[in-house]
């Protein structure tokens, strides 16, 4: 069998689209700073609005709601801290004695800020998954109430591909009068999303999880609602985040984000296909798996997979000698002696959480490439088996 | 390929891609002594075992759940011991290990300790079925970690071994890595033992 390149880590991130490369190389023209007032300047400014028109119209939101950032992390931080922000405006968000809710799941960029929140003072909720790694309402409803500031649930899930419903979550926040953000950067391209559908006053994405640059995002922060500007600085961006506007990665994005509107839906349509071939094959093939995640509520494009008895890392490993890039839950490939806190979130125990491998599909993943990694797969797992510890089937 | 496109070395890859003395059938293999450490919940645990003739070891297979770096050093371990003295092999320590495999990325030498432990479990369970319980040099230890099977000796071992820090005692031991519950006595135990043998 001949030895193929096999991209299936597109949660991790995704390549430039081929038109966003063009995109960019025709913006490296713009080099004026947006902010100043000449022509040049004007002409990169133009363009940079014309992108936050889009990504409004996108998000079904006005165009003075949109923030860009330097990538996820950053909006996730942005909206996060403003609860640790001692008073800023008469608009700042935090109030004494408000608590922040949060699920098990999140995203280290949410986690470990809320960590940061918790170190400081404040009361934090953190909500138990089930199974599927579905947010549990009934934990939700126990601890909302009066004293909760903001609420921050993840929309779609990186390891295990779970959809949240946001928009429950956030009509149950809003009847509390907490405020609601939802960290989107593994939807946008995926799934439809909407902010007047989902009802969130804050919602994070990335430029580079879409076909789109790293090192840009979006926040949007609903105009009525308080905003505390994280990166002080100047006046761009209305004031509410410093730093010269990264023209080049807001121009990418856009176009991005265009190419979403036109090709998401035949895109995900045939990922989904694949995705369930991959799913049907690898459970067929190889005995003792445990697939992770929901199996309906679930990007089309991820597929988690724990296989009994194998550690993560060396099956990525081997994997990868293979040309096949996926990523694992396994503590060895994270530097610490902890596995994947969402599959322990859902309740897999540590065996399983060591031997997960996520396969993320994008748009230039091929029915051969499929074929290829269920060729690969099952020869690759008899092995780990073989030398494991902890694996032997009794019909061997 | 140069180094950059794998994070191990080339002799660490070989022995990944190429294990060697894999146990498959241990009904066959009959081994003299085997020795099993490790836990699940830490994502590795590793079985040797051993066969001997004249106090020397003849063959050495093992198993293990583990990463990438387990697996290469525990078979660079298996080709190190054949023919060598059980009394040699029961001194092996992680840094002999890595030292013949060139190196390992810096957060992955603790991969390589499981190795040399079960292989002590291993000759001490010799020791036992031939009835030279007397060469057991931690006949008299006591276990701290319950999870890890680390004992006071290694502790002392690991501070003889320039072991200062509760992060470096762990990092040489892997103590207190699961439950926690031993943190206390292993600090009070590494604190003695810095005393009478740190410089």
């Amino acid at each position: 069998m001949k030895k193929k390149s096999v991209y299936l880590d597109y949660n991790a991130t995704t390549p430039l689209h081929p038109r966003v490369k063009e995109e960019m190389i025709a913006g490296f023209e713009l080099y004026a700073n947006p902010s100043s007032l000449h022509e040049p300047a004007r002409r990169a400014r133009n363009q940079i609005e014309r992108v936050r028109q889009l990504v409004a119209s996108f998000l079904d939101a006005s165009p003075e709601e949109i923030i860009f950032t330097g990538g996820g992390s950053e909006s996730n931080n942005t909206v996060l801290k403003m609860l640790s922000c001692p008073g800023c405006t008469v608009d700042c968000m935090w109030r004494e004695g408000q608590e922040i809710i949060t699920t098990a799941i999140e995203h280290p960029s949410v986690i470990n800020t809320v960590q940061y929140l918790q170190s400081i003072g404040r009361t934090v909720h953190v909500l138990p998954v089930d199974r599927y790694g579905t947010v549990d309402m009934d934990a939700f409803r126990a601890v909302l109430s009066e004293r909760t500031g903001l609420v921050s649930v993840m929309l779609a899930n990186n390891e295990i591909g779970t959809i949240e419903d946001v928009k429950s979550i956030a009509a149950l926040a809003h009847e509390r009068g907490a405020l609601v953000h939802t960290d989107a950067v593994q939807a946008i391209g995926r799934i439809p999303v909407s902010v007047k559908n989902l009802d969130v006053d804050y919602l994070s994405f990335s430029g580079h999880k879409f076909y789109g640059p790293k090192g840009v995002g979006v926040l949007y922060g609903r105009l009525t609602k308080p905003f505390c500007t994280f990166i002080h600085g100047g006046h761009q961006e209305q004031g509410r985040r410093a730093g010269t506007t990264n023209t080049l990665g807001i121009i990418g994005l856009g176009k991005a984000l265009e190419l979403v509107r036109e090709e998401m839906g035949e895109t995900m349509a045939r990922v989904r296909v694949l995705r369930d071939k991959l799913k049907e094959g690898i459970t067929r093939l190889v005995p003792d798996v445990k697939l992770n995640g929901h199996p309906a509520d679930c990007l089309p494009n991820t597929l988690n997979v724990s296989f009994t008895g194998a550690e993560g890392e060396a099956i990525l490993l081997y994997l990868d000698l293979e040309g096949i890039a996926v990523s694992t839950g396994s503590a060895c490939s994270s530097g610490s002696l902890e596995p994947s806190h969402v599959l322990l979130a859902t309740g897999v125990g540590p065996e399983l959480a060591h031997g997960s491998i996520r396969f993320s599909l994008g748009r230039e993943t091929t029915d051969e490439e499929i074929d290829y990694v269920l060729a690969v797969v099952p020869g690759v797992i008899e092995r780990v088996r073989k030398m494991s510890t902890v694996y032997s089937r009794s019909c061997t | 390929m140069s180094d950059f496109d794998w994070v191990y070395t080339e002799k660490v890859k070989d022995h990944f891609i190429n294990p060697r003395n894999v146990m498959e059938d241990e009904g066959a293999f009959a081994p003299d002594g085997r020795g099993v450490v490790g836990n699940i919940k830490c994502g590795d645990q590793m079985l040797m075992a051993i066969k001997v003739k004249d106090d020397t070891i003849t063959d050495c297979k093992w198993k293990t759940y583990g990463c990438a770096s387990a697996i290469a050093s525990t078979s660079m371990l298996s080709e190190m011991v054949k023919g060598m003295s059980l009394e040699k092999a029961y001194s092996i320590k992680p840094p002999d290990i890595v030292k013949e495999l060139g190196a390992l990325p810096e957060h992955k030498i603790h991969c390589s300790v499981l190795g040399d432990r079960a292989l002590r479990a291993a000759i001490e369970d010799y020791y036992t079925k031939s009835g030279q319980e007397d060469k057991i040099l931690r006949e008299k230890a006591v276990v701290v970690c319950q999870c890890m099977n680390v004992t006071d000796k290694d502790i002392e071992r690991a501070v003889r071994d320039g072991a200062h820090t509760f992060e470096e005692l762990q990092y040489r031991t892997k103590i207190s890595t699961v439950c926690g519950q031993c943190r206390g006595k292993a600090e009070e135990l590494l604190h003695e033992y810095v005393h009478l043998f740190g410089d």
